[in-house]
């Protein structure tokens, strides 16, 4: 009820929604019901893709959280999205048994390439799916929490601490790359075959995570909403404007950037979660700082502190990567920077920016 | 023996683990009359005192203005006394029980003391009445905060202080399109909202015209009585309106301390400040 009342004032939000419902109604329908031979048919790649979009669009939503509404520039949010996807990969690992390459029942392929005798005691459990969902929100809620406990207790803030959510994706990223991890290595986790025991390569399936994905981010974009309209919400942008007055009016501001950041890292890591049975692979690249910096352009793109305009921006500059990394692939990095430059400058409320002239900020 | 004693003790039913009291500061004790006192207290930043061997004794209820030239420690005190800083020796107290140097921002702010900053600082973003409403006395804990409403006693003050600070007719302007001297109210507002027992006020006539000099000058007055209020003003005329009794801080430590006239007459101040 509360939540109906909310969307009443989120125009931009509704309209989202209703999309976002629509789609995920139609692309199923028209990829599973209508013949291939069909002018509405939609191919199971084109609806993989959008399912990959959407999950791009949970982890903007997080980074939004964070950025947009509490002021903290998180260059590191590729970190809990690639952690929630090694959660999930670890699992769909498990579920290859005795199908993989070396047909060993328990090892994964790659643990017998090393020459491992047994399953290393962090890949326990994960042959259990509600473990490995727990796992997805849990890992990269700890990270954030033990991260964030450390840094805002210190008082670290702005570039500072962009630098050192940086620095921690890094480090993820050579950790994750050293075979004696145990995730795979540069290679990472692959040549997955089933989740929940149904056929990862089948249409039904695909569709089915491309539904999951649409309500993931329809349900993350519903708890962003009430957060950011609660009067927590009030405090967090009250804090992201001035942070002493926040803490002289009796505000713990450490406490409450701690659990948005915590919270936003376990919606990175969901999104995570339902990225990689998409794409089929989870690798250290991930973990790059680059994949980070892009997501706040995505960010900044569709209009920061608007929580529709974080999906509409990581849609939008995603369609536009996977149009130009196929028409011209040497360009893409340069109309990345063009675009966040030019964003900056000229939109500096983003794209969603042109559509809301006078509305009251936030 | 002892193991089996030390266990029961831990396992009493009668009693909770220590570490799950709750750390409730002891209220506030005014029995003495006083509300501040500050004892010896000395700050130094890269060697350079900024305040030094400072004491200062604040009544309850009581107004005081405290004047001084540029550096003479005025916003470091109050820097002190709010948490922001932490002083390198000396006491500071809250009434009789609360001890100001263990304290955090936060902390402080709930105990009673509210801060007024030079430049008005209010929450640009935000509508004045939401301003009011995120510094109302209350719990601040992030859990509660996410399912918090208004009540209607809780409107009713937020009605009574948007009265009080004139801002009924922009109550749900942004606070970014205030004039200067709004905001100053506003901010005096939010202070308000905070039911603080002591009220320090870092320059609340900046930038403001004579007629809105005036009211701030019969808001703060009349708050005098059942706050205590600290006032940092550099506008003489405007002391004057107000004070009762003024301190004069120079080089970080009491020069002088009495009426506006006697302050005026002391041939110490008139040689470092008033005389120039």
């Amino acid at each position: 009820m509360i939540l109906l009342k909310l969307l009443k004032s989120d125009r931009g939000g509704r309209f989202t929604l209703a999309l976002l419902a629509l789609t995920t109604l139609v692309v199923p329908i028209c990829n599973l019901l209508l013949p291939e031979s069909n002018p509405l048919h939609i191919s199971t790649y084109t609806m993989t893709l959008l399912g990959k979009y959407l999950c791009y669009a949970l982890l903007a939503l997080a980074v939004d959280l964070v950025w947009g509404y509490l002021g903290i520039l998180s260059l590191g949010h590729g970190a809990f999205f690639a952690l929630g996807g090694y959660a999930m990969g670890m699992y769909l690992m498990r579920q290859i048994g005795d199908r993989g390459m070396y047909g060993h029942p328990v090892l994964p392929d790659f643990m017998v390439f090393l020459n491992w005798e047994s399953l290393p005691w962090f890949w326990h459990g994960f042959n259990w799916f509600w473990f490995a969902m727990l796992m997805v929100v849990l890992v990269p809620g700890l990270l954030a929490m033990a991260f964030g406990w450390l840094a805002f207790r210190s008082r670290v803030t702005g570039v500072y601490l962009s630098i050192i959510t940086q620095a921690l994706t890094y480090a993820l990223l050579l950790a994750f790359f050293r075979n004696e991890m145990g995730f795979g290595g540069n290679n990472g986790l692959t040549d997955f075959k089933d989740i929940l025991g149904f056929s990862l390569q089948s249409d039904t399936t695909r569709a089915g995570l491309f539904i999951a994905s649409a309500i993931a981010l329809g349900f993350g974009y519903l708890s962003c909403l009430y957060i950011t309209r609660s009067r927590l919400g009030k405090i967090c942008t009250a804090i992201r404007d001035q942070e002493d007055r926040t803490r002289f009016i009796g505000y713990r501001v450490e406490h409450f950037k701690l659990w948005i950041f915590t919270f936003s890292a376990m919606l990175a890591g969901v999104a995570g979660a339902l990225y990689v049975p998409q794409v089929g692979i989870i690798n250290p690249g991930e973990f790059a700082p680059l994949a980070s910096i892009e997501i706040v352009i995505w960010v900044a793109v569709g209009g920061r502190a608007t929580l529709y305009g974080a999906v509409v921006g990581a849609l939008m500059v995603n369609y536009a990567k996977s149009y130009l990394t196929a028409a011209m692939p040497e360009a893409w990095l340069f109309a990345l920077g063009a675009l966040f430059v030019l964003v900056t400058l000229l939109l500096p409320r983003g794209v969603t920016g042109l559509l809301r002239k006078k509305e009251i900020n936030v | 023996m002892t193991v089996l004693q030390s266990f029961r003790t831990v396992m009493r039913r009668d009693q909770v683990f220590e570490f799950l009291i709750p750390d409730v500061p002891p209220d506030l004790d005014l029995t003495h009359g006083v509300i501040l006192y500050l004892e010896g207290i000395s700050v130094s930043f890269d060697g350079f005192k900024a305040i030094d061997d400072l004491n200062l004794y604040i009544d309850d209820g009581e107004l005081r203005c405290i004047i001084g030239p540029n550096g003479a420690g005025k916003t470091t005190m109050m820097d002190i006394i709010t948490g922001k800083t932490m002083a390198d020796s000396g006491s500071a107290w809250f009434g009789q029980q609360i001890n100001l140097l263990k304290m955090d921002e936060p902390e402080i702010a709930a105990a009673g003391i509210g801060r007024k900053f030079q430049k008005p600082t209010v929450f640009e973003h935000h509508s004045v009445i939401e301003n009011l409403e995120l510094a109302m006395a209350g719990d601040k804990r992030v859990w509660k905060t996410l399912n918090a409403r208004l009540n209607g006693e809780q409107r009713d003050r937020i009605e009574e202080v948007l009265t009080i600070i004139d801002l009924r007719e922009h109550y749900r302007n942004q606070a970014g399109s205030l004039s200067h001297g709004q905001k100053q109210w506003l901010e005096i507002g939010m202070l308000l909202m905070q039911n603080p027992k002591l009220l320090l006020v870092d320059e609340p006539a900046a930038g403001m015209t004579h007629q809105e000099m005036d009211r701030t000058a019969e808001l703060l007055t009349s708050l005098a009585g059942n706050h205590s209020v600290i006032v940092i003003e550099h506008d003489m005329d405007f002391v004057r309106s107000i004070a009762k009794k003024v301190t004069v801080l120079h080089q970080g430590s009491v020069l002088a301390e009495g009426s506006m006239d006697e302050v005026q007459n002391n041939q110490q101040v008139i040689e470092v400040y008033l005389g120039e």
